[in-house]
């Protein structure tokens, strides 16, 4: 074998390794969670408020919890974000178009937690409480841009022959494109706002000094609100071991939704294209 | 409401007039209404610069840019230095960049250049599922697998082979910059690799091909696939390095959190993000509450800038490619 056809070899059998590394890195993640958290898992944990140590106590309202601070910021989120992701795609080429864009882009990779503050600064200080809102606004930040970009690209795929058939019918752009362009590129738009929601359902950071945290059910908007990411935060730093146990189970519920919808998504788009 | 409106007299039997006026109204309400839409993104970051600069005033007048350099940070006395918050986001984010880079563009080739379409499917799935664990969890398993793990093994025979260089020496404790960078590497490695991806697909098919009819191995050709994709693949990197300046959960959970600047990896650091995450919600004092809110403006501007620069080297990719096609 000569020098070319050695190295051709090596460089194949390298980044072939580096796939099945990264790969193995998931399944030894996933399957440590899984392991872990399996064996704390029950019905009581599931519904249970968080308790002292060696008295058991769950995550109940940490799921309720992080389901109000999701429906809330998608309430807000995800219709301003269509919105948005629609002017780009059919009224965005000039050069606000072009800035709205750019701008968005650079959201998405801004860190969570600057969010936090921000929010933290507008609501927070101001009321002088943690409270449901100022989380649900945080998550709904940070989900606008994500839903953005998503709706702008499916919008974009929309062929352009049926936005001038329509047209041609005598439909106004309005029309053409909340009756025809919409509807057409809606399983990708709510894949889209699905993964937004699968994004913000595993902030933590932002939610710290937002939201804070609760040992109790809570469904008030002006008090603050537990959620599964901060608790699993709060029991993994702890001292003790069944804390420790229980941010295992926590987070295999957790882990457990956001993979589910990950691969709902990953359904619905493989039948797509 | 008033699209609704105007839907109700266009199903109505008005004479065509009227549907005329009405569909030239509702075409401008619609304009208008998403143009407000897309207004408000720039009015929310244009708050943000506002407010947290408005927020952090105090801290901003008192140190002025000896804040950037200070290096103390001690809350009792009321100092407060970024440095040693600013060299552990640094390091740890370099760190991160050198294990994932060359890692993540091995992936990229295998699954975009050498992987069977029907491998690589699946295995770009698995790897972008790597991206969806959130922060607080790549945190949790990084306490209790890595850093043992580090400690126990890694770590010891680091110190035995290198340990002459500054950067192994000290207690191997698990706890630390390296395990920071290593968590962080994982973290990145999806969004650097799906980037690289897209830039290798940008690559026009003839490029391969002229390439292997010349008589190129399979490597030979992939070397001029990404000579012709680098800039995207610096975009990519330049992505990544955002990415882990600002992540915040994971590496709070296991760099050690103390402010000190030590060449050694296996010492514990701490972040930018990681002082927010920590002290805000303790944070005594309005100048304390304003470093750290100035801290939340400085990884703002510079994650800001940094993706922002990433944005135009991706683009200078396709901008590229689509002028070849």
């Amino acid at each position: 074998m000569d020098k070319r056809r050695l190295t051709n070899s090596i460089m194949t059998t390298l980044t072939a390794a580096c796939a099945f590394g990264v790969i193995t890195v998931l399944i030894l993640v996933l399957g440590y969670i899984a392991f872990q958290g399996i064996s704390s898992l029950s019905w009581q944990f599931l519904v249970q408020t968080p308790k002292p140590v060696g008295e058991g106590g769950g995550i109940g309202n940490a799921i309720v919890g992080s389901l109000i601070l999701l429906g809330l910021a998608s309430l807000v989120g995800i219709p301003l974000g269509i919105a948005i992701g629609t002017y780009l795609a059919e009224m965005g080429d000039g050069w606000f178009g072009t800035i709205v864009r750019f701008v968005a882009d650079t959201m998405i990779g801004i860190p969570s937690i600057v969010f936090g503050v921000f929010v933290y600064a507008v609501v927070v200080l101001q009321q002088g409480y943690f409270s449901t809102l100022a989380g649900a606004v945080t998550l709904a930040l940070i989900m606008i841009p994500i839903v953005t970009r998503t709706t702008e690209e499916m919008v974009r795929l929309v062929p352009k022959s049926m936005r001038e058939g329509a047209l041609a019918l005598g439909a106004p752009q309005w029309r053409v494109t909340k009756d025809i362009v919409i509807p057409a590129a809606m399983t990708g738009i709510a894949t889209g706002a699905m993964l937004a929601v699968a994004r913000v359902l595993g902030e933590t950071a932002p939610l710290l000094f937002t939201a804070f945290g609760s040992r109790f059910y809570n469904i008030y908007l002006d008090e603050p609100m537990a959620s599964l990411t901060v608790q699993i935060y709060n029991y993994a730093i702890s001292p003790f071991e069944e804390w420790h146990a229980k941010a295992w189970a926590a987070t295999l519920v957790l882990v457990t939704l956001i993979l589910f919808i990950n691969i709902i998504v990953r359904f619905l788009t493989r039948q797509k294209y | 409401m008033s699209n609704n409106q105007d839907e109700n007299n266009l199903t109505g039997s008005n004479i065509s007039g009227e549907k005329r006026t009405n569909n030239i109204l509702g075409d401008r309400i619609f304009r208008i209404v998403l143009t407000l839409c897309a207004t408000l993104i720039l009015v929310i970051v244009a708050a943000m610069i506002a407010v947290m600069t408005q927020s952090s005033w105090l801290s901003i007048k008192e140190f002025g840019f000896g804040f950037l350099t200070g290096q103390n940070w001690d809350p009792i006395k009321g100092e407060f230095g970024a440095l040693p918050f600013i060299y552990g986001t640094l390091v740890s984010a370099i760190l991160a960049l050198l294990i994932a880079t060359p890692i993540s563009v091995g992936v990229a080739v295998f699954l975009v250049e050498q992987a069977p379409k029907k491998l690589a499917r699946p295995m770009a799935f698995l790897v972008e599922l790597l991206a969806a664990i959130p922060s607080v969890v790549y945190g949790l398993w990084a306490i209790f697998v890595l850093a043992p793990l580090l400690r126990v093994y890694v770590q010891p025979f680091l110190q035995q082979t290198l340990g002459f260089l500054p950067f192994f020496k000290g207690t191997a404790n698990g706890i630390g910059m390296m395990s920071g960078g290593i968590i962080l590497a994982i973290m990145i490695t999806p969004i650097i690799t799906a980037v690289v991806r897209d830039v290798l697909e940008a690559v026009p098919v003839t490029q391969r091909e002229a390439a292997l009819a010349l008589g190129a191995t399979r490597w030979e050709t992939t070397k001029i696939v990404l000579a012709n994709a680098n800039s995207g693949i610096a975009g990519a990197i330049v992505l990544g390095l955002g990415r882990a300046i600002g992540e915040t959960m994971a590496i709070t959970m296991i760099i050690g959190n103390r402010p000190e600047i030590s060449l050694s990896l296996f010492d514990p650091g701490y972040t930018i993000a990681s002082v927010i995450a920590n002290e805000f919600t303790e944070a005594t004092g309005d100048l304390y509450l304003s470093a750290l809110i100035e801290m939340g403006l400085i990884l703002f501007l510079v994650t800001f800038i940094v993706n922002g620069l990433a944005k135009l080297l991706i683009l200078s990719v396709a901008r590229q490619t689509a002028q070849s096609h």
